[in-house]
């Protein structure tokens, strides 16, 4: 788990955040609610985690809320990898 | 009793001036849109009503009244006149569904700008091409999203003003203004003189060939937007309406702002993306009457199952539409079972500014039929080959309008000869304005339909390459461009491919450079690249490599032959397809 969550934020950061950016993102950074991931690009996020981990999230669990934050993002792959 | 009454008693002797009767509406009256949604419904003494509910992520909640409305769009008129903008200046409105989205666009109405709101989560590449046509000068924006406009500032030398209305205002950087509008109330403000042509809105659209275009609107079109809220929206005084679209996009601005606005009525605006059940506890809280939605919208609830809506008192709503590409007939029956109400289809556009064909409250529903002319509209579907009106029930033809309806976009910004294109039978030098005068050309929409021996439009699809992907319109030459813009992509082609929810979604299919290989890492790098650089709805949903692109003898990528593959359909004459 540490390690996806490390994976996880490590490619929020390298997609999502801009590089004059001094904000720190952490675990529990909001990431949809703050900005910081617009809603409209959870899409290519979910495309990552469903490629990197080998799952498929259903549309229905992959909401703002679930996507929030990179742990409760883990959480929902978590649940997903069985 | 709905306010239309009765769709065919409406027909005879139709007069655009029912619109004034609606509006209660005197000549000598200024005819300025920021002013008619707030001032003129303050003067009418309904300063205390509220017009705008507003939440957002979270508990974030807002209320405003007209009265508010006033004021504060008042606020952003006066600033934007003290930063030097000028009556005729295009001010672009770059934000979420804020609530300072709402009133600075009628705070640029108000002191004569030309409002372009733009979709917030257009990347850097879409928002430079069309700031850059548009010759924007100023732009309101907020701290999420001012990053991608200092990414291109050195390439808009048009570009003067940057104002910053949300966010932490030490974040700036030099030559950013800070506004927050609920610290500037400004009592009086003089506004501009503007008549029936004057430019009001302008609204970026694509096409299938060439860069997005600007459909240049004008403040006469609220005659338009004012009897069609009315009549098929039936919005009523004591109405809290809804409606999902967002101002980037003409629906978010016509009926989004405009319409209900105009009438006075009570709206409701959600900005924090969409899930079934905050939708649902939204439409409970508010007790929303009258909700505008589209058809993505409404095939994702369905998705989402009936057990959520009856957890929710939703027994406010008394009325519903759609809108953005054809309803389904499921979604239509579905609605009437979970509601008890159907939604209403309604086709227009862009260009269109408002509602052309559409179903009416108490006219009978054909599930899956867009409905009938606006009165005032003549419609007709135009033979395929001959371009003349087809007579026979169930033909497929291309739907088109005779010209000169009040909301009907001017010009195409800066592309006369593309707007005269879109006019069968115009002259080649004819003006803009001989176009949309003209009463025997036919303004052609670029969508195809059919027409049955009851007088009901059915959709059928694009007369072109076009991709509505959840009802927004995507031109494939400007995701192409892009997509070459990637270090391993050598070319590319790109299509709609048939989805269940979103109608339509973005597939590429592409050649790489030697070197390179595919795999899920390269295929997410080209999502994210296109994402990032136009915007989320252009990504590509998925991405087919091939050794090289079907092309024409003359070397023209054939997408519709790659599109008859996605869609299972007959690709047609493929005689000039190169051979192997």
């Amino acid at each position: 788990m540490d390690e996806m969550k490390a994976e996880v934020l490590e490619y929020v950061i390298e997609e999502y955040v801009d590089e004059d950016d001094d904000d720190e993102v952490t675990y529990d950074t909001a990431l949809i609610s703050s900005g910081i991931v617009d809603s409209f690009s959870m899409v290519s996020l979910k495309v990552f985690l469903e490629k990197k981990y080998k799952i498929s999230l259903p549309d229905s669990e992959a909401t703002p809320e679930a996507f929030d934050t990179v742990n409760s993002i883990c959480d929902l792959v978590v649940k997903h990898q069985g | 009793m709905s306010n239309i009454k009765s769709y065919e008693e409406r027909l005879q002797g139709f007069d655009w001036d029912y619109a004034k009767e609606v509006l209660d509406w005197q000549d000598g009256e200024l005819l300025n849109i920021g002013h008619m949604c707030s001032d003129r419904i303050c003067a009418k003494g309904h300063a205390d009503k509220t017009a705008l509910i507003w939440e957002g992520f979270g508990d974030a909640t807002a209320q405003y009244t007209f009265n508010d409305l006033r004021v504060l769009s008042n606020g952003f008129a006066k600033l934007l006149q003290d930063q030097g903008v000028e009556p005729g200046d295009r001010v672009c409105l770059f934000m979420d569904k804020v609530p300072a989205l709402y009133v600075s666009f009628l705070g640029a109405l108000k002191m004569g700008g030309v409002a372009q709101p733009l979709f917030s989560a257009f990347g850097d590449d879409s928002l430079e091409v069309r700031l850059a046509s548009a010759e924007t000068k100023a732009i309101l924006t907020t701290q999420k999203h001012v990053k991608k406009v200092r990414k291109i500032l050195d390439k808009l030398p048009a570009l003067k003003t940057i104002i910053v209305v949300e966010g932490n205002p030490a974040k700036l950087k030099d030559g950013e203004l800070f506004y927050d509008m609920n610290e500037h109330r400004v009592e009086d403000f003089e506004c501009f003189q503007s008549g029936p042509e004057s430019q009001s809105v302008l609204h970026y659209t694509s096409g299938t060939t060439g860069q997005p275009k600007g459909a240049q609107h004008v403040h006469s079109s609220v005659w338009g937007q004012a009897l069609t809220t009315s009549w098929v929206l039936d919005l009523h005084d004591d109405d809290i309406y809804w409606c999902t679209a967002d101002p980037g996009w003409v629906t978010g601005t016509s009926y989004g702002i405009i319409g209900p606005w105009v009438l006075g009525v009570t709206q409701c605006v959600l900005d924090s993306g969409f899930t079934a059940a905050r939708w649902y506890k939204f439409m409970q809280d508010n007790k929303v009457t009258v909700w505008y939605s589209a058809p993505t919208a409404i095939r994702s609830l369905m998705r989402d199952g009936d057990d959520l809506v009856k957890k929710h008192d939703l027994s406010a709503l008394r009325h519903l539409c759609s809108v953005g590409e054809p309803l389904n007939a499921e979604a239509v029956v579905w609605s009437e079972q979970v509601f008890g109400k159907a939604f209403l289809d309604t086709f227009w556009q862009t260009e269109t500014g408002a509602m052309m064909i559409t179903n009416y409250p108490g006219m009978k529903i054909k599930p899956g039929s867009m409905g009938k002319p606006f009165p005032g509209i003549t419609a007709a579907v135009l033979d395929l080959k001959t371009n003349e009106p087809v007579d026979e029930p169930g033909t497929v033809g291309l739907i088109a309008f005779r010209p000169g309806w009040p909301s009907m976009f001017r010009e195409y910004r800066n592309q006369h000869d593309v707007y005269r294109s879109k006019f069968v039978g115009a002259a080649d030098d004819a003006t803009p304005e001989q176009c949309r005068l003209d009463p025997d050309l036919w303004y052609v929409s670029g969508d195809r339909a059919s027409i049955d021996a009851d007088g009901y439009y059915w959709f059928v699809g694009r007369d072109d390459d076009v991709i509505n992907t959840g009802g927004h319109l995507v031109g494939p030459f400007e995701i192409e461009s892009a997509l070459i813009e990637h270090e391993a992509i050598a070319e590319a082609a790109v299509v709609g491919k048939p989805d269940e929810v979103n109608m339509e979604v973005v597939k590429a299919f592409i050649t790489l450079h030697k070197g390179f290989e595919f795999d899920d890492m390269l295929e997410l790098s080209v999502m994210n690249f296109i994402r990032k650089s136009l915007s989320p709805l252009a990504m590509p949903q998925e991405i087919e490599v091939m050794e090289k692109l079907p092309k024409t003898r003359s070397g023209k990528i054939l997408r519709r032959y790659l599109r008859s593959i996605e869609w299972g359909e007959d690709a047609g004459d493929l005689s000039t397809l190169e051979d192997d």
